[in-house]
């Protein structure tokens, strides 16, 4: 149950314009202050904290304090799950999928 | 003076204990590090080294800090290619804080340059290995075999 809900936090906020320009921006250039990323996004900076943290609830953005700085990082690891999770197990029987009609076409051919 | 740092954070229903000995266990890491596995006495002054399946040394260093089982820090160099190495020594931080029924693991891993081959290299790296250690900590299988799928490099 709780690992439904970390999912569904995951994908919620990679539905949203704006929390995917930020994942940009720190993919980027890692380790930006609040006020660093205000620069590169027309948002006021209230919204742009709502955005970061929703990123960091589904801990797509990870805050480390640096005296009196918070900097923002992309953390990877829950896109890697992903890529594990939904892409890599419905990749491989597509690519088989094709090397069989690749052989049955040029058999065709021949 | 410039600096590269990345972090990575993952939450993982265990415990800290647990999750101490998965980092610091040599049978245990090969499972999850596609092979590979450290080396250590794992006490602050130890000599750390991160060797490939075939006995290579990849990097090699010493244990800043360990305090089982919540904090352990690595004075990390690169050994095995000549670019990488030759960017010196780096620092990886790894911290372990319960939260609920899970613990935070959070690796900060920084080098004294910027930009850094190094850090770059290391950032393809531990995404896959941390998300590997999730799931064999919490399913008891890691789902990654190869860092490179056969399937993708056929295409």
């Amino acid at each position: 149950m709780a690992e439904r809900r970390d999912i569904d936090l995951l994908f919620k906020a990679l539905a949203d314009p704006g929390r995917r320009k930020l994942l940009d921006l720190l993919h980027a250039h890692d380790g930006r202050t609040l006020t660093e990323l205000c620069e590169h996004l027309d948002m006021t900076r209230q919204g742009v904290t709502q955005h970061l943290d929703l990123l960091e609830a589904a801990n797509l953005v990870a805050t480390v304090r640096r005296g009196r700085e918070k900097l923002h990082f992309l953390n990877p690891v829950p896109l890697q799950e992903i890529y594990e999770r939904w892409i890599a197990k419905f990749e491989k029987p597509r690519l088989k999928a094709l090397s069989e009609l690749k052989q049955r076409l040029e058999k065709a051919n021949g | 003076m410039a600096r590269s740092t990345f972090v990575y954070v993952t939450y993982i229903r265990t415990s800290p204990e647990k999750l101490w000995a998965a980092l610091t266990d040599v049978e245990y890491m090969k499972q999850y590090w596609f092979g590979m596995r450290c080396e250590s006495q794992w006490t602050a002054g130890s000599a750390w080294k991160l060797l490939a399946p075939d006995g290579q040394i990849f990097d090699s260093g010493e244990i800043v800090e360990a305090d089982p089982p919540r904090r352990l820090v690595i004075r990390w160099q690169h050994q095995n290619k000549a670019e990488l190495k030759a960017e010196g020594g780096s620092l990886c931080i790894m911290e372990l804080e319960p939260t609920g029924a899970a613990v935070k693991l959070s690796i900060t891993h920084t080098i004294e340059r910027d930009p850094s081959k190094f850090i770059v290299a290391v950032s393809g790296g531990w995404p896959k290995i941390l998300s590997n250690l999730k799931s064999l900590l919490e399913t008891g299988s890691s789902v990654l075999q190869d860092p490179y799928p056969p399937a993708t490099a056929a295409v």
